[in-house]
């Protein structure tokens, strides 16, 4: 970064901190993408890198640009608010086009369909 | 006030993004409250079922709370990738809700799958339950009470 130089060192470990944090988690996630077992269970570990990961490193990004323009830079903040509200569709939308390839392939370790008026009783 | 402003929620946030995105400057203030008052104008034309919102301390309760739960559950998630335990069982719950507003069954659909560890799969409007995928099952009725008592209670402050 071309701009690294103005930054006072003091905010520049601060940044590098929490964007190694941020980094870190999102990794931690797209490992927990191997390593789970089930399609279910892979849409979890990603939500990592949406909430902490992005969070952190848009703390960081806050803070560089703030320090830098020695104004508040407050834009990231709608970053955040757009990540959270839009990857849950994403996310919903591939789990239930998992499920509903798995119910019409009759598989017996997902729920029924909800809407299906006989069978009521919760069934894992 | 309401015809100017059909939809004031919206146009307050309208506002707030173009003064973050562009920078706090006169003009661009006055564009920003031009902004406000004219695009929401346009979900008047799509005829939208206008949300009822409690703006009071249930809103900030529950943006901590989620906050809170979101740094709580990454900590969660992260172990269970990273230590793998040996016993950990995932499965779907069916959770019996009672809000009835479109908009606050958004927010929480929003909420379960953007917590890790919780994902939001179906709703049933008719029967008033819905489907949850859960990471680490350990007990279905305590989750079903941790969601009901922390989120559904609030969201019905909110919305309804």
């Amino acid at each position: 970064m071309i701009q690294a130089p103005d930054l006072p060192l003091w905010a520049a470990l601060i940044v590098g901190l929490f964007v190694l944090l941020g980094a870190a988690i999102t990794l931690v996630g797209a490992v927990g993408l191997i390593r789970m077992e089930s399609f279910y269970e892979r849409v979890h570990p990603p939500t990592l890198g949406m909430t902490l990961g992005t969070g952190f490193i848009l703390i960081a990004s806050i803070i560089c640009f703030s320090v830098m323009q020695s104004r508040p830079v407050m834009h990231e903040v709608l970053i955040a608010v757009f990540v959270t509200i839009t990857t849950p569709i994403t996310l919903m939308l591939l789990a239930r086009a998992a499920l509903y390839r798995d119910r019409s392939e009759g598989a017996q370790d997902v729920p029924r369909d909800l809407g299906d008026a006989e069978n009521g009783g919760p069934e894992d | 006030m309401t015809r100017l402003f059909p939809f004031p929620l919206m146009s307050a946030v309208l506002f707030a993004m173009w003064v973050l995105l562009t920078g706090f400057s006169p003009g661009h203030v006055v564009l920003a409250g031009l902004v406000a008052l004219i695009v929401p104008r346009v979900m008047l034309v799509l005829d939208v079922e206008k949300p009822r919102i409690r703006i009071g301390w249930s809103m900030l309760k529950l943006v901590g709370l989620v906050l809170a739960d979101i740094v709580r559950s990454n900590i969660a998630v992260a172990r269970i990738v990273l230590f793998r335990p040996a016993n950990r069982r995932s499965g779907f719950i069916r959770l019996p809700v009672e809000l009835e507003s479109r908009y606050a069954l958004a927010v929480l659909a929003v909420i379960i799958t953007a917590t890790p560890g919780t994902l939001w799969l179906q709703h049933d409007a008719r029967r008033h339950i819905i489907l949850i995928h859960v990471l680490d099952l350990v007990d279905e009725d305590a989750w079903i009470a941790l969601i009901k008592d922390r989120y559904e209670r609030l969201l019905m402050d909110i919305f309804e």
